[in-house]
């Protein structure tokens, strides 16, 4: 079957980066949020900036919960979520307090203050990877690639086994992860010059 | 391992690449296409976009003209000039902007902020500071590019803009823009020590050592320039550079 990338529109941040640097690597992607499309996409990418409990609200009111629920968790295709739809795929954030898609046992939390700790929130910026694991999206990627971060909050695994990634700002915290289908980056590989042009590429060839 | 940003702060007038002096004497330098199409080459960690004209003329940066640098950009970038509403910062960001940086709308309705943060969240939100010494040697806030002062001390504002939600402040000092004699170190420390958010210096850096030194001395999380990236050196002859990773390496890594 020809490969058809779902770019999930759901007006929360900037997509055209996501399909340009799909593109770029020859495969076709679609910013979407039509049912009837997002049915036939063979692999989808959940983007996102801004504020958590916006973005349930966005995605509720399009009404196409239901549709991802059923390609994430029945279908079992491969989707890709990034920065906010990395937390989105989570049971709950402190964002506005609300529930996300629950697809991954995990809460959003802020960055939290510790004693001794004066880093700036949010963080913002380049940092690198710790590589946990043997996961397909981290082919050819190294603890010397950085990828570039911005974001206040972040996940809190219920299994850290799942994680693929992490990154220390403050201290360690999940910045990828992998269950079966399903990944999260808290970074942005489509802003991350080749080293995000290298998960792309691993994302399309899974 | 953290690495604070190097950003080259790019100034647009009529959708043409310009660079001025304390704000003033602007000179034409390109087109800013082929100036993003360089520092991606170049590898730029991250790129600012401002309309220097907009505010004053009382429209946004185009949101066209925007979606054109985002097709050619590889890197975060942020865009600002004459943003007053939501509406508008959607269409940035749908656009391509990763951010949306406000200047004179903060200043005179700084509850906005708070409206942009609840509904693009904080780390899309910067805020652009334009502080000089007026006549009687006191540090002041400007707005359209330095035409109009504020009654707020800068301090104050950078509270209150953290207070609001800003996701980090652009800091620009308006006498040291352009000289490349270095940044205004004492300004950079008081406001980054005095909030919790990231601080962008800008204004004055003329070579590498001075990022080194408002990052390691001066507390700021990012360090901006325009003239570094833009000239070959103080003499202001036009060549678009960027340090190399290893510059970058050696003169970054705590």
């Amino acid at each position: 079957m020809r490969e058809l990338i779902g770019i999930i529109d759901y007006g929360m941040g900037n997509l055209n980066s996501v399909k340009r640097k799909i593109n770029i690597l020859g495969a076709e992607a679609i910013i979407t949020n039509d049912i009837s499309i997002l049915k036939k996409t063979t692999k989808l990418v959940l983007p996102g900036v801004g504020n958590f409990k916006k973005a349930m609200d966005n995605l509720n009111s399009l009404g196409i919960i239901p549709i991802l629920n059923q390609r994430a968790n029945i279908d079992k295709i491969p989707i890709l979520g990034i920065c906010l739809g990395m937390q989105l795929m989570c049971n709950f954030s402190e964002e506005g307090n609300v529930d996300g898609l629950s697809w991954i046992n995990g809460r959003v939390v802020r960055f939290k203050k510790e004693k001794g700790n004066n880093e700036k929130i949010p963080h913002m910026g380049w940092n690198t990877l710790e590589i946990e694991g043997e996961s397909p999206l981290m082919k050819d990627i190294t603890e010397e690639n950085e990828m570039y971060f911005v974001h206040s909050y972040h996940v809190e695994l219920q299994d850290e086994k799942i994680a693929i990634n992490k990154t220390n700002y403050a201290y360690p915290f999940v910045s990828g992860f992998q269950k079966e289908n399903l990944f999260g980056l808290q970074y942005h590989p489509e802003k991350s010059h080749d080293a995000g042009g290298i998960i792309f590429k691993n994302f399309l060839k899974l | 391992m953290f690495r604070p940003r190097i950003i080259p702060v790019l100034l647009l007038q009529n959708n043409a690449l310009v660079k001025s002096i304390k704000f003033k004497n602007h000179q034409y330098i390109g087109d800013p296409l082929n100036a993003v199409k360089i520092f991606n080459d170049l590898k730029a960690d991250e790129l600012v976009f401002l309309d220097i004209d907009a505010s004053r003329e009382k429209r946004c940066i185009s949101p066209d003209f925007v979606k054109k640098l985002a097709e050619e950009t590889n890197m975060p970038f942020s865009v600002g000039g004459g943003i007053t509403n939501c509406n508008q910062i959607q269409q940035l960001i749908a656009a391509g902007a990763e951010k949306v940086i406000l200047g004179e709308i903060a200043s005179k309705n700084p509850d906005f902020i708070e409206e942009a943060v609840g509904n693009f969240g904080s780390s899309t939100i910067a805020v652009c500071m334009d502080v000089k010494n007026n006549f009687f040697g006191k540090q002041k806030m400007y707005y359209q590019n330095g035409q109009k002062s504020l009654d707020i001390s800068p301090i104050d504002f950078a509270h209150l803009m953290e207070q609001k939600g800003a996701g980090e402040i652009i800091l620009q000092s308006i006498e040291q823009d352009g000289t490349m004699e270095g940044y205004n170190l004492e300004l950079v420390q008081l406001i980054s020590q005095s909030v919790s958010v990231p601080v962008v210096a800008l204004g004055g850096a003329g070579d590498i050592s001075d990022l080194n030194e408002v990052y390691y001395k001066g507390g700021a999380s990012a360090m901006g320039a325009g003239s570094l990236f833009i000239y070959q050196s103080k003499m202001r002859g036009v060549l678009i550079n960027y340090p190399t990773k290893e510059e970058i390496k050696s003169n970054f890594t705590k």
